[in-house]
């Protein structure tokens, strides 16, 4: 139950968005982990960003969650400019656009039950009282299937298993009720067994609340099941982007190809689709696992 | 005879007194030389206490409570301090799941070859620091690593290429047989199709006995000749991987295997596993599967059902042992 109306939900614009490391020592290299990407999430949206390590995905959500700044290019939220914000104007801003990180063993405080963890952001962005910030913290655990809310409220992380736990990261990311989540490999911690359950819930999320969704991962399969258009980074660079189904379907860039063929499928696999070699890791060949991108 | 032939092996975990989890139960495994076998199962099924166990690295608080394992004719089960490490050389190895933490951060790729060589050297091996240089070289070049990788440290070279480094350690003292735990799970899927091909190559030029454990039955499956499958500490289902992905299976190989999809086919959909694997510090009762089992009956909830024939492999379901063999898809049949 949104406490908004999303009459009115801004769209992500990246523009031009660069990000360019400065890596220390005499020979003062530089690294462009971020190379000109350009997109729009709408509202409502589900775009993917589709990339081995190494593309420049985690940056980019960085950026867009406001931990980095660009080094070039713009990224707005509506009429936010997302490089130039402070303290006062991020807060703000996490108000609407909210981030679930890859590992739910980290990402929590081991020492903070999963009520607290689920009421900070509820109090601090919607300013309720104890007593309603415990009805909302208590429906937003329904909401991600933690069911009942009162047996799971009390519990510390080591209790929970880790489908659980990312489903309390959800939980605290829609705490103050954003408008855009961004999801930076949600499922790749998780075994494949619960996968499935955690992409449903963001897949409904979306649909019930009109949130939009920036997805992150290197796995296509739940890039197809999450998302409605995709963007294939390599070397901090878009590569090919389009409609998921039609991307993935009919791919035309040679690191999409190879991406695709990297998904490891047991259907595909015992039908011998695999003969051949495969690439070799090309970064342990070159001995930098930044390579190609540095330059003096 | 086999290479190895493990019976009745039983693991516990004792973390504090009068406190026990039953982590690995009564498991036979028979592995053959050159035999390429995956183990696959969910977070805590036991996949990685049962291939610390195969090559006797258990760490406490986890002990081996009970079971033979024959490797190579010798009973390595009741072995320990020097006679135990002496069997590792020409023996078995494991390759750890972090590369990052398998290798010292303090010391040269070079010098931690050096360790392994000198620890296990007989009279007449060249420990020169020239010898070891050169066999280190050897070592990486069969991982396809360039030599000049020997003088560098842990923190300088990639996730894959630190992977590729711990292999290349196991391969040092030329075992009869390697587990591999996870090697590739930290890594990003063409990384981890580069390592896993490395591994196979390997493993055919050389002909080890290779122990793929992975929670990814896909990976699994692409990689080994016949996979055995984990839950709540027992082996379910052991069957070739070519009838994996089509044969008719343990319950719980299916909803493994509907966890899985194409993402270029025209209608995507996947499945998950409801409910949460058994809490092994508790005595269980019947099958461990059935409380989550859709096929489940009231034999299933009372009797363990054992490991049985089903042909082509073997499965532990009380349901499908009457249902009988495998029978293949028409699909695949042709």
């Amino acid at each position: 139950m949104p406490v908004n109306d999303r009459t009115n939900v801004p769209a992500l614009t990246v523009s031009g968005v660069s990000k360019v490391y400065h890596v220390r020592g005499r020979d003062r290299k530089t690294v462009a982990a971020v190379n000109d990407v350009s997109f729009t999430v709408a509202p409502g949206a589900a775009v993917g960003l589709v990339g081995a390590s190494g593309s420049g995905k985690s940056t980019l959500a960085k950026m867009i969650t406001g931990s980095e700044r660009p080094t070039g290019g713009e990224i707005t939220f509506g009429e936010v400019a997302v490089g130039r914000l402070r303290a006062g104007g991020l807060r703000r801003y996490h108000h609407q656009v909210q981030m679930v990180f890859q590992d739910p063993y980290g990402a929590l405080n081991p020492l903070h039950t999963v009520e607290y963890t689920v009421m900070r952001p509820v109090q601090n962005f919607l300013g309720l009282s104890a007593a309603h910030a415990r009805e909302r913290v208590a429906e937003l655990l329904e909401t991600v299937g933690l069911t009942p809310a009162s047996q799971f409220a009390p519990k510390l992380p080591h209790q929970l298993s880790g489908g659980q736990r990312q489903r309390v990261l959800i939980a605290r990311a829609l705490g103050s009720d954003p408008e855009l989540i961004v999801a930076d490999e949600p499922v790749s911690m998780l075994d494949v067994s619960l996968r499935a359950g955690v992409l449903k819930l963001l897949a409904e999320l979306r649909r019930q609340r009109g949130l939009s969704l920036l997805y992150i991962t290197h796995d296509l399969l739940s890039a197809r099941l999450v998302t409605d258009e995709i963007l294939v980074l390599n070397s901090g660079q878009v590569v090919e982007r389009g409609p998921t189904k039609q991307v993935l379907q009919h791919p035309q860039h040679g690191y999409t190809i190879q991406l695709l063929d990297a998904v490891a499928n047991p259907f595909v696999a015992s039908r011998g689709g695999l003969g051949g070699s495969a690439p070799h890791d090309s970064a342990a060949q070159a001995g930098s696992p930044a390579n190609g991108r540095g330059s003096k | 005879m086999a290479l190895l032939e493990a019976r009745g092996v039983n693991v516990a975990y004792e973390p504090n007194r009068g406190q026990r989890i039953w982590s690995v139960r009564d498991v036979d495994v028979v592995l053959e030389q050159g035999e390429f076998v995956g183990l696959v199962g969910e977070s805590g099924c036991g996949k990685t206490t049962l291939g610390y166990a195969l090559t006797r690295m258990l760490p406490p608080p986890a002990r081996l409570t009970g079971g033979s394992i024959v490797f190579d004719g010798v009973d390595i089960a009741s072995l320990s301090g020097e006679q135990l490490r002496r069997q590792r050389r020409n023996g078995f190895a494991l390759v750890l799941q972090s590369g990052m933490n398998a290798l010292n951060p303090v010391r040269s790729i070079g010098k931690q070859f050096g360790d392994v060589l000198k620890a296990h050297a007989r009279p007449g091996d060249d420990v020169s620091g020239e010898g070891i240089r050169r066999r280190g070289a050897e070592l990486l070049e069969s991982v396809r690593l360039d030599g000049g990788v020997l003088s560098r440290f842990p923190h300088e070279l990639s996730g894959g290429m630190r992977q590729r480094v711990s292999i290349a350690l196991a391969l040092a003292l030329q075992p009869r047989m390697i587990v591999f735990d996870e090697p590739t799970t930290a890594l990003d899927v063409i990384v981890q199709q580069a390592v896993i091909q490395t591994i196979k190559d390997l493993q055919a030029e050389r002909g080890f006995t290779a122990v793929l454990i992975s929670h990814d039955l896909g990976v699994v499956l692409e990689a080994t000749d016949r996979v055995m499958v984990m839950y709540a500490g027992r082996i379910v289902e052991d069957q070739p991987a070519r009838v994996m992905a089509h044969g008719r299976h343990h319950p719980y190989t299916e909803a493994l295997l509907s966890c899985y999809g194409d993402p270029r086919a025209d209608v995507v959909e996947i499945g998950g596993i409801p409910g949460s694997p058994p809490d092994l510090s508790q005595p269980n009762r019947g099958c461990s599967f059935a409380p989550r089992c859709p096929v489940a009956e009231d034999i299933c909830r009372s009797a363990d059902p054992p490991l049985s024939a089903l042909a082509p492999g073997r499965a532990a379901c009380h349901v499908r042992a009457r249902a009988g063999q495998v029978e293949m898809e028409a699909s695949h049949a042709g």
